[in-house]
């Protein structure tokens, strides 16, 4: 690890002045991917500027939706009575990802900014345009069982790990950010990219502006997240489906849903909610739906389970949400 | 910089510079190898302590965050009884994973008394009461243990679970 200065930010003001005027800086919060990255020499910065203290840490009710500060930690986020009761998938996608004593630290700014887990991208040693544009992807040629198979580039393949973030883009969350020049809201399933011929840039953040919070509209109740994963428990998804269903008289009435650790971001589903919406409850249906969403799947070699995989996933998702509703 | 911490109810002033993690600090620093470093990247909480209460990654956690922090290592709990049950119900092998696996167990046992869900609670809305194998299992998951000791670290987790539940209260 590198020597790096450290501040505390005292306001939102003084963390986005601090980093938006040094190129070298970036914003601290849990720590549990920045300093793993730190220490693999991923990352590289001449300052820390630690925003885990920043009075960001409420959730709060909105007229019509809910608050979640950037500082709530992932654990005290998942518990939290208001998003158990009108949102069960987030607490469940939060719940499904890395360990209690992670979650204990990890933030929901960080959460959202966390870097793939490609091993290329974590192992300075081998070539990887995220890391280091233009030296080449070393994951299309070599492993990539958990590379991404919608939204791909020939110059990277990976997925974007969150769980959280996957179950706010089927809520329409939106990501509240402070920059230099104001606040901007951006929609969670536009704020990260699909690495075309720049996966280096993750988001569409700039650099010095400071997630404060996510906005979660409306309820959602009949929602769930569905993960599967090499393990039943603290591993990355390999494919994962939030979706949050309406059905009245046996019709699909509105259909949301997110799929994750298929692309280089939360992948909205929109073929498939399309496909729902006004369709009558049914196996087929859901398979139909599904298969419309995966038409533009273009897997590897090493991940083409992928593709069946995220379609028995969602149709398992929309049969658990709908089931007894006919 | 110099940072203040409480270290199992001891004061200790110490001056680190900033990319020293809470772990080094502990065991390098300031002597306190009731910590233990497995992994050293947050994949087998070895290193888990408590800080503030809450049960964290040392390894991950840069010392001057924890400014002001009491954090509460294995040696700080030998006389509660998850150490004791562990012991009682041969919860280890070598020992390595034991330290961070108690520390973890207090912090678990501590979420549960709040009634905070887990993944696989069949239903994230309403009070955890009481935990099940699965429940304890999955809590404990972010303790990796080597030699295979998980068998009685559940059975001496669930012991003071129920204890406490017959207790009414938490005797943690
Ligand atoms: C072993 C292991 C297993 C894991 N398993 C899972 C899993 O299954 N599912 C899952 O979703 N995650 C998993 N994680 C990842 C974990 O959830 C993330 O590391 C965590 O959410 C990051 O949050 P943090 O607050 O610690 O961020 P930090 O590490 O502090 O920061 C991460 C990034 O976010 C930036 N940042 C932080 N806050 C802000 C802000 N407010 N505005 C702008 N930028 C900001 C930082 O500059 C940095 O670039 C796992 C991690 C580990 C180590
Ligand atoms: S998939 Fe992306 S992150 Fe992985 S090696 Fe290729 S360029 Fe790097
Ligand atoms: S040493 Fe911290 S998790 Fe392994
Ligand atoms: S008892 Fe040896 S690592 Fe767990």
């Amino acid at each position: 690890m590198n020597p790096f200065d450290y501040e505390q930010a005292t306001d939102v003001a003084h963390a986005v002045g601090a980093v938006t005027r040094n190129p070298g800086a970036v914003f601290l919060a849990g720590g549990t991917n920045l300093v793993d990255h730190l220490k693999l020499g991923v990352s590289d910065p001449e300052l820390l500027v630690d925003v885990s203290r920043l009075p960001l840490d409420e959730v709060r009710e909105l007229p019509d939706g809910v608050r979640v500060g950037a500082a709530v930690r992932n654990s005290d986020l998942a518990a939290h009575p208001l998003i158990r009761r009108r949102f069960p998938v987030l607490a469940q996608a939060l719940l499904a990802g890395a360990s209690g004593q992670l979650r204990n630290l990890a933030t929901t700014g960080g959460n959202l900014m966390q870097r793939t887990r490609c091993p290329y991208f974590q192992d300075v040693t081998t070539p990887c345009n995220k890391r280091r544009p233009g030296a080449g992807c070393s994951a299309i040629g070599g492993h990539h069982r958990d590379a991404a198979i919608l939204g791909t580039s020939q110059h990277c393949v990976a997925t974007h790990p969150s769980d959280m973030a996957v179950a706010m883009a089927a809520l329409d969350g939106v990501v509240r950010v402070q920059g230099d020049g104001g606040e901007r809201g951006i929609p969670v399933a536009e704020f990260h990219r699909l690495p075309g011929d720049e996966p280096q840039r993750d988001t569409v953040l700039r650099h010095g502006e400071l997630i404060t919070a996510v906005d979660l509209p409306g309820t959602a109740s009949r929602s769930v997240y569905r993960k599967v994963r090499e393990r039943a428990s603290y591993a990355f998804a390999l494919v994962s489906v939030a979706a949050v269903v309406e059905v009245e008289d046996g019709v699909v009435r509105e259909a949301r849903i997110a799929l994750g650790g298929v692309a280089h971001k939360p992948w909205r589903a929109t073929q498939a909610e399309d496909a729902l919406r006004g369709a009558v409850v049914g196996e087929q249906v859901f398979r139909d739906a599904a298969e419309a969403e995966l038409a533009a799947a273009a897997p590897l070699a090493g991940n083409a389970f992928k593709v069946p995989m995220a379609r028995n996933t969602l149709v398992a998702a929309l049969r658990q949400l709908t089931g007894g509703q006919r | 910089m110099e940072i203040t911490w409480t270290v199992d109810g001891e004061l200790f002033v110490l001056a680190v510079e900033p990319r020293v993690t809470v772990l080094d600090a502990l065991r390098e620093y300031l002597g306190v190898n009731s910590v233990k470093k497995g992994c050293d990247h947050g994949q087998c909480g070895a290193c888990t302590a408590l800080v503030d209460g809450r049960r964290v990654l040392t390894c991950l956690s840069l010392a001057v965050q924890c400014d002001g922090a009491e954090i509460t290592t294995a040696a700080g709990l030998g006389e509660r009884p998850v150490a004791r049950a562990f012991v009682e119900h041969d919860g280890f092998q070598c020992g390595y994973c034991t330290p961070g696996q108690v520390c973890s167990a207090v912090g678990m046992l501590d979420e549960a008394a709040r009634g905070w869900p887990s993944h696989v609670t069949e239903d994230v809305a309403a009070d955890v009461d009481g935990l099940s194998d699965d429940e304890i299992r999955e809590r404990m998951s972010g303790n990796l243990c080597r030699c295979g000791a998980y068998v009685n670290i559940v059975a001496a987790i669930r012991e003071v679970a129920e204890r406490a539940s017959r207790a009414g209260e938490g005797a943690r």
